[in-house]
Parts: structure tokens; C-alpha cells; sequence
């Protein structure tokens, strides 16, 4: 298995797939049972499935729909969930500018990515124009 | 092309009928009069088309009127509780009925053979329409619960002369806050109310999204000369929402609705004072 923190080795995983807006409210909630299985304090269960929320509508709206993957991983000292957003869609274009507060080309707030950075405690964008996006992020329980 | 060799079972339908409603009884299926009006229906109509064909039943004309009756019957049936299992087995013990009778008509072992397997495709394909009405009934359920759900889960409540309250439990996703929206709108025209107070006290997480649509019905309420109140900010939506960078300082946010409603009355100028014993 291939992981991007050497140390970091991954317990429980699943896949969802997520094509429409109703997909939206499950995956949160499995999410946060990822969390409350790691006993995740509330304050960090409701930033990670407020991070989740974002990236999964950002998948929808501009991914065109995707895949996820929920795991709960270790790193030694302490334990957390990792969620990975996986579309297929047009990629961006600057993801510096995409990185930006206020930055949308949906007429938004544009608040999801940078916001869903300073929630969680990893934050990881491939992008590649034509090929998609993934988008990582890990909050870790003690985070 | 074969012979239709249902046709003689239309002499012997009291007897059938007997005998369906003994095997039903006995099945412990037995729903009484109505069931028996739908059971004589049913059996009057489906041996009227076996009479009637000239070769298989089902591709009768007067099949299509049996087909629609059980659908009718089988959703009617589901409405009432009966489960995909007993609807099927509805249609089994009809065989099962029909079947007897065969055997007692017809001796050569050949044709009987042949016209049991005439019976059995003409109810098969029944039975699965049995499934698929069952299906839709259940499926028109769900559907009318989710109306009703989200008519139920955005009452607004009068709380005072002028001051509407919305308590939002769940999630605010585009078609819910349009109702939400709609609703208190509508409420602060009726009621003729100045003050509104959402309260999210039941909102999981407030994401961008939810917070642009909290923006926009604060927005809506106050084009209609009303203030609105958000109330109901719990610790961690608090800190979640600073985090994301939404920017609510625009408008007025209590931690809970006592809270909110303190605010609503100094902004009416009343006060609520303790009455004093003499
Ligand atoms: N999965 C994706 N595929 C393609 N483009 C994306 C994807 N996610 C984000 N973007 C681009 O990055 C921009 C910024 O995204 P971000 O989530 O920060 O803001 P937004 O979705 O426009 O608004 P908000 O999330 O505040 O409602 C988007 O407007 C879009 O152009
Ligand atoms: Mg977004």
C-alpha cells in the first residue's frame, strides 16, 4: 500500500461513491462515526465533517461527481481519519489562485479549499487541467 | 399453435373459489370481506379471459384487464400490510386452486401436463407485476413521507407579538432553504412581525454553503423591513465556522434562543420584570 506519510499506516478503510447532492449527508455521517470510533472530541468531529462537506460539494459541483475514501489511520502517537476526494473532472487550473480566500468561478464564497485547510491538520492537492482532482485531508484525534 | 386448455376452468369457479379461499385461510392470509370482493373479482376475470382465448391467455385481450386488476389489487393489498411474500402467495394458491380443478377435467396425463404449464405462465408473469406494484406503492410512501418531513421540520412559531422563531433541525441543503426561506417570508406578512430568530441549535455543521444560505435569508427577511436573528451557535460551529473564514459580522448571533429572544425584546423596547408580592 502506497501512503504519503511513511509512518502513517492506515487500520479501516472504505470507498464511497458520490454522484449526487444526496450522497452528500451519508458520507458526513460515516465520516464522523470514523471520528467517534477514535473518540474525536466534538470540536474536531465538526471541523472534520465541515471539511468533508466542502470538498465532497466541491467534487460535485466543479468534479462533476467522484469517489471517496474514508480510512482511520496511526501515526505512532496518535490516531485520525484521512479522507481523499477523487474526481475525474476538468482539474484547476491555478491552484494557487483556487487556494486563495474569496476565490470562485462558481459565484461562491470561495472559502472551501482555503477554509478546509486551516480545519484539518494535513492538506493535500494533486490537480492536473483534463485529468481531475484528489484532494487528502487527515485530522488527527488530538489535532 | 397450442390449444387454449384453461378454457373449462370457467364452469367450475365456485369451486375454485372454494377452494382458493380454503388455501388462503389456511395460509393464515385471510383479510376477510374486502378480500373476498377483490379474490371473486380477480377469479371472475381471469377465467372470463381464459374462456375467452384462443390460444395463450396472456395473449389475450382480456388479460390486460386481469394484469391491471392485480396490480390494482396487489398495491391496494400492500397499503393495507400485506407483505411481497403473501401477495405472491396470493397468486400461488390460486394456482394451486386452479391446478386441482385441472386435474379433475382433464385424464390424458400429456395435456394436463400442458395446461398446467399454460397456468403457471400466465401467473408467473403476474406475480412479478405484484412485485413491481408493491414496489411503486411503497416507493409513493417515501416519497410523501420526505414532503411531509420537511413541511414538519420547519414550523415557524409565533413567540411574541412581532417576534416569528425558526427552529432548523437537520441538514440545510438548496431545496430546504428555499422552504425555510418561503416559509418565514410568509410568516412575517401574516403575522406582521419585525423580528425573525433562526435558530440552528439542530444544524449538524454550518459549511459555506449553509452560511451563504443563512446570509441570504438574512438578507431576504430584512428587504421585507424585518431583523433577523440567528441563534443557537453552538462552541464548536462557532470556532468550525472563524476557521473556514465566513464572515458573519453582518449579522446578529446569540449562543441560544432565550438569548436571542432578550435581544428581540430590548430591540421592541419591552421588558420582562418580576412581579413584586405584596
Ligand atoms: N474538484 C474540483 N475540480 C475542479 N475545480 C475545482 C475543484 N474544487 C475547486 N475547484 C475550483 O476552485 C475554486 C475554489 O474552490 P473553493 O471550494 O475554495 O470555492 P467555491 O467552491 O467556489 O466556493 P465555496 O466553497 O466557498 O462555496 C472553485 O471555484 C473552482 O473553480
Ligand atoms: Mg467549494
Amino acid at each position: 500500500m502506497k501512503s504519503r506519510i511513511m509512518t502513517t499506516i492506515s487500520n479501516s478503510k472504505e470507498e464511497a461513491l458520490i454522484v449526487k447532492e444526496q450522497d452528500v449527508v451519508p458520507l458526513r455521517n460515516r465520516v464522523k462515526e470514523y471520528g467517534v470510533k477514535i473518540g474525536m472530541s466534538i470540536l474536531n468531529q465538526t471541523k472534520l465533517i465541515t471539511a468533508t462537506s466542502e470538498l465532497v460539494r466541491n467534487l460535485l459541483k466543479y468534479g462533476g461527481g467522484g469517489k471517496v475514501i474514508i480510512e482511520s489511520v496511526s501515526n505512532g502517537r496518535d490516531n485520525g481519519v484521512r479522507v481523499t476526494f477523487i474526481d475525474n473532472g476538468p482539474g484547476i487550473a491555478n491552484v494557487e489562485l483556487a487556494m486563495k480566500d474569496g476565490y470562485s468561478t462558481g459565484k461562491s464564497l470561495g472559502l472551501g479549499l482555503p477554509g478546509t485547510k486551516r480545519l484539518v491538520n494535513e492538506f493535500d492537492i494533486k490537480t492536473e487541467l483534463g485529468n481531475g482532482t484528489t484532494v487528502t485531508i487527515t485530522k488527527w484525534k488530538n489535532g | 399453435m397450442q390449444n387454449n386448455l384453461l378454457s373449462g376452468l370457467k364452469e367450475h369457479e365456485n369451486k375454485l373459489l372454494t377452494i382458493w379461499s380454503q388455501l388462503l385461510i389456511d395460509g393464515g392470509s385471510d383479510d376477510g370481506a374486502v378480500e373476498e370482493e377483490e379474490s371473486k373479482e380477480f377469479a371472475s376475470l381471469f377465467l372470463k379471459a381464459a374462456a375467452a382465448a384462443e390460444g395463450k391467455i396472456q395473449d389475450s385481450q382480456e388479460f390486460e384487464k386481469v394484469e391491471d386488476l392485480i396490480v390494482g389489487i396487489a398495491s391496494s393489498r400492500g397499503k393495507r400490510g400485506f407483505s411481497p411474500r403473501e401477495n405472491a402467495q396470493y397468486l400461488i394458491t390460486f394456482k394451486e386452486a386452479a391446478s386441482k380443478i385441472l386435474s379433475e377435467l382433464i385424464k390424458d396425463p400429456e395435456q394436463l401436463f400442458d395446461a398446467n404449464l399454460q397456468l403457471n405462465a400466465a401467473l408467473d408473469n403476474m406475480t412479478i407485476l405484484t412485485f413491481e406494484a408493491f414496489m411503486r406503492g411503497r416507493e409513493d410512501i417515501i416519497s410523501r413521507q420526505v414532503d411531509e418531513i420537511s413541511e414538519i421540520s420547519t414550523p415557524v412559531i409565533t413567540v411574541w407579538e412581532g417576534v416569528v422563531a425558526l427552529p432548523i433541525i437537520g441538514t440545510l441543503d438548496s431545496s430546504r432553504t428555499q422552504i425555510v426561506m418561503e416559509n418565514l417570508l410568509q410568516q412575517i406578512v401574516d403575522t406582521g412581525s419585525s423580528i425573525a430568530i433562526l435558530d440552528i441549535s439542530g444544524v449538524p455543521a454550518v459549511d459555506s454553503l449553509v452560511a451563504q444560505h443563512l446570509i441570504k435569508t438574512v438578507s431576504a427577511t430584512r428587504l421585507m423591513g424585518a431583523e433577523c436573528i440567528i441563534s443557537g451557535i453552538r462552541p464548536e460551529i462557532a470556532q468550525t465556522v472563524v476557521h473556514l473564514g465566513i464572515d458573519l459580522t453582518g449579522i446578529i448571533t446569540k449562543a441560544s434562543l432565550a438569548s436571542a429572544l432578550k435581544t428581540a425584546f430590548d430591540m421592541l423596547q419591552l421588558s420582562v420584570v418580576k412581579r413584586k408580592i405584596v
